[in-house]
């Protein structure tokens, strides 16, 4: 896919002439009779591109405004004039070399970019709101040495009171309202003791302000909500990366395809909308849409998403398609036999689906400490107020005060801390190697994995056929000069073994056969068995493409799909850990007997169905182990889904990358080693952390017990708890790797932007 | 003491001028596309400027 996106530029657009594309159903009105259109960009690797595309779209005259975000790859365009230039304009970027898709942004709003806007909008209020009551607070604090007087304090107070209460109000609800859900639920998470302290800080404090008294705790509740908040909106932010990756698989579905009416028009229509019956054009190189039947037209499918075959397969009028493969040669025309929930695609998905309600809802460490940690809380403040009023015997509200000092002293800040800032720095660590974690829980579940399961294409291997041997160096330029303007992977593979090669002008490609040169001697035939005109002996197997020339015997050139560089090396570092290695592949058994014999993977499965790969995790699971699931393909994406927890390489289709936990970039497979290697130690650390949070906690619920707690000393104790736990999870940040993988993650860590952003 | 009763009120309005306007960049899209930011400085489009509405 990565090579599909880099060949776009150079590839011819689809059908030259066609008419311009409705684009209607994707134009957005605007008022003055201006229009805007939203455009998804493939091929978008950097400044350049962007500036290229934008000023290409400015020099239309009707254009107003384009701009492209390099972030997501997305295009808004701004016209005056009828929204009948939409497919005009679409098809600007299409000229330049890049692929536009038209798409809904409505449909594209997530939750999450929402969550995480809010938060970070609650974390500016609540930022402002705690650096100015302290402010404030440090006069009232150093009044009480310098004896202010009474009037000042509380007017310095009413003002405190008047910034923090509408901040804890407004900026304290994402924890309010995760408190309320799981108290709904009848459960206990880490926002209920939180929520309770900032209330009951906020709200305490606010009497003895009325009251004129000293204990006075804004600070510390608007301090604790704003640590907070930076814990948490970090914790998002660290997979926003993922998230657009997994927004743009969304746009595949909401991605058009171009329909034919009978009229001869095209429409470009949503892919999930299309009626079945309705004819369908897919130009060379676009990804098909929806499931059919090949109507007019011959060319070659990469269906390695679906079947993990890495051999392209031949398909003419009268095949099945398949959605999500990729269609390499020609133009097709397809009759449509299923769209949206009707596909094979589609079908996968809900098996993923599936199995991740099957995987079970895995209880959050902090949820599981805050289970135990908030009811012995609640019953200390508890035995407090009892104690201090039956037996210590003095007024309620004193007695309420202590009490309350105990909710703030106790303040979960250090344990609502503890674990997102081990995971801020463990997955900014795995980030600069070239690794994305994606799921907040990924690491705590990896950390605990005893089995490893790889697929074969496209993980275990690099997923794209290579040149096998030495082939006689004359015959080799000659079938290079002809593969150079070819898009099929054989091809592409001779190409790329003699990069010098420049294209024999006059070359014909026969979707599906081959490539043909004419020349003065006879023809020059580069492509299958039966295009060269060899017999067909079953003697040979294997990918292969034969070149025959006028007056020379033929020559033959033999493919495989290599493994990954250091493959062997870390399934024997993977071996020698003390973990189960597996290998489960959708291949021909041949092919997968050979890699696992090379490998030394004694536990392999080939030919296995996507539902006999979960059905496998599952009884991995029923045995109690805990599996790690490597995958790339769309075949695999409901067993990435069933694992414990699962990765995928960079170059995997976008639905697997959707459903794996974490994705790894670049040629080689140390990248799992070191993310077990970093979750184990970020287990570790989130351990010692809650054992820090814990020991201040031991020191400070006595003393505010004993009613010896004033605000400062809340205040101090709680920011140096706090900074306790962060500069122990920066630890993780300075560690050095383990040797094991130190040789492969210098490669990891050297990323283009390009390969990052995919 | 008293002049507290008005310095303080413009302290907060000055931070408040300073929230606003975060907020406003915030909404008007200028933390939507921090890659692209980092390279559009590069671009030296001084010859044609881009036409305004």
């Amino acid at each position: 896919m990565t090579e599909a996106a880099a060949l776009g530029p150079a590839a011819p657009p689809g059908p030259e002439e066609a008419p311009a594309l409705d684009l209607a159903p994707y134009v957005q009105p605007l008022e003055g009779g201006r229009h805007r259109l939203h455009l998804m960009v493939e091929g978008v690797h950097c400044g350049g591109c962007v500036r290229k595309i934008e000023r290409a779209l400015l020099a239309e005259p009707a254009v107003e405004h384009a701009r492209v975000n390099l972030t997501t790859r997305r295009l808004v365009v701004t016209w005056q004039g009828p929204a009948g230039c939409a497919g005009e304009l679409a098809r600007v970027p299409d000229r330049l070399g890049y692929r536009a898709v038209p798409f809904d942004p409505a449909r594209l709003q997530s939750e999450d970019a929402r969550t995480e806007q809010r938060l970070l909008r609650a974390m500016a209020v609540a930022g402002f709101a705690a650096g100015n009551v302290m402010l404030l607070s440090v006069s009232v604090w150093a009044g009480h040495a310098y004896d202010m007087d009474p009037v000042t304090r509380a007017m310095l107070h009413w003002f405190s009171a008047l910034i923090a209460l509408p901040a804890v109000a407004w900026a304290g609800q994402p924890f309010f309202s995760s408190a309320l859900q799981a108290l709904r639920h009848r459960q206990l998470n880490m926002d209920v003791p939180i929520s309770l302290a900032i209330v009951l800080a906020s709200g305490m404090s606010l009497f003895e302000t009325i009251r004129g008294g000293p204990h006075v705790y804004f600070d510390s509740a608007i301090t604790l909500l704003f640590f907070l908040l930076v814990g948490r909106y970090l914790d998002r932010r660290a997979r926003g990366r993922a998230r657009v990756a997994a927004e743009r698989l969304l746009a595949l579905d909401v991605g058009a395809v171009t329909v034919v009416e009978p009229d001869g028009r095209r429409r470009a229509v949503a892919a999930s909308q299309v009626a079945p019956g309705s004819r369908v054009l897919v130009g060379a190189g676009e990804r098909i849409g929806v499931d059919g039947v090949v109507r007019e037209g011959r060319s070659s499918l990469d269906a390695s998403l679906i079947t993990g075959e890495t051999l392209p397969q031949e398909i003419e009028a009268g095949g099945r398609v398949f959605a999500g493969t990729l269609n390499l040669e020609g133009p097709l025309e397809l009759e449509v036999t299923a769209a949206g929930e009707g596909t094979l695609l589609a079908e996968i998905v809900r098996l993923m689906e599936v199995a991740e309600q099957r995987r079970g809802r895995h209880v959050v460490l902090a949820d599981r400490v805050a289970r135990l940690y908030a009811p012995v809380v609640h019953g200390l403040a508890l035995a407090t107020f009892l104690g201090w009023t039956l037996i210590g015997g003095i007024a309620w509200q004193t007695a309420l005060l202590y009490a309350v000092a105990v909710l703030i002293i106790t303040c979960p800040c250090a344990l609502g801390l503890a674990v997102p800032a081990v995971q801020v720095i463990a997955s900014g660590r795995l980030f600069r190697r070239g690794t994305l974690l994606k799921s907040a829980t990924a690491l705590e579940r990896l950390a605990e994995v005893d089995t490893v399961v790889f697929d074969k294409t496209g993980t275990l291997t690099l997923g794209r056929p290579a040149l096998l041997g030495e082939p006689d160096p004359d015959a080799l330029r000659t079938a290079a000069s002809l593969a150079a303007g070819s898009r099929h992977p054989l091809a592409r593979a001779l190409a790329r073994r003699v990069p010098a090669a420049e294209l024999a002008h006059g070359v014909e490609e026969l979707a599906g056969q081959g490539l043909r040169l004419p020349t003065a001697a006879g023809e020059i035939r580069l492509g299958s068995r039966r295009f060269a005109g060899i017999a067909d002996d079953a003697g040979l197997t294997g990918p292969e493409l034969w070149l025959a020339r006028p007056g020379r015997p033929p020559v033959r050139f033999a493919f495989e799909d290599p493994l990954r560089p250091d493959a062997a090396r870390v399934i024997a570092a993977l071996q020698q850990k003390g973990l189960t290695v597996e290998l489960l592949s959708g291949d021909r058994t041949v092919t997968v007997a050979s890699a696992a014999a090379t490998l030394k993977i004694e536990a392999w499965r080939a030919a296995c169905t996507p539902a006999e790969k979960v059905a496998h995790l599952e009884a991995l699971r029923s045995q109690g182990c805990r599996v790690l699931m490597v995958g790339d393909g769309l075949n695999d994406a409901p067993a990435l889904a069933g694992a414990s927890v699962s990765a995928s390489p960079s170059s995997a289709l976008d639905i697997a990358q959707n459903a794996a936990d974490a994705v790894f970039q670049g040629d080689r497979l140390a990248p799992v080693i070191a993310l077990l290697e970093v979750a184990q130690e970020a287990a570790r650390l989130v351990k010692q952390n809650f054992t820090l949070a814990l020991a201040y906690n031991a020191v400070t619920v006595p003393l505010a017990m004993a009613g010896l707690v004033t605000p400062l000393i809340a205040a101090i104790a709680m920011s140096a708890s706090s900074l306790a736990v962060v500069g122990n999870a920066l630890r993780l940040g300075r560690t050095r790797p383990d040797r094991s993988l130190a040789d492969g993650s210098g490669e990891g860590a050297v990323l283009s932007r390009a390969a990052l952003g995919r | 003491m008293s002049n507290l009763v008005y310095l303080i009120p413009i302290a907060l309005l000055l931070g408040l001028v300073g929230l606003a306007a975060f907020l406003w960049a915030l909404r008007s899209g200028q933390f939507d596309d921090l890659d692209g930011a980092a390279e559009r400085i590069l671009f030296d489009d001084d010859d044609p400027p881009p036409r305004s509405s």
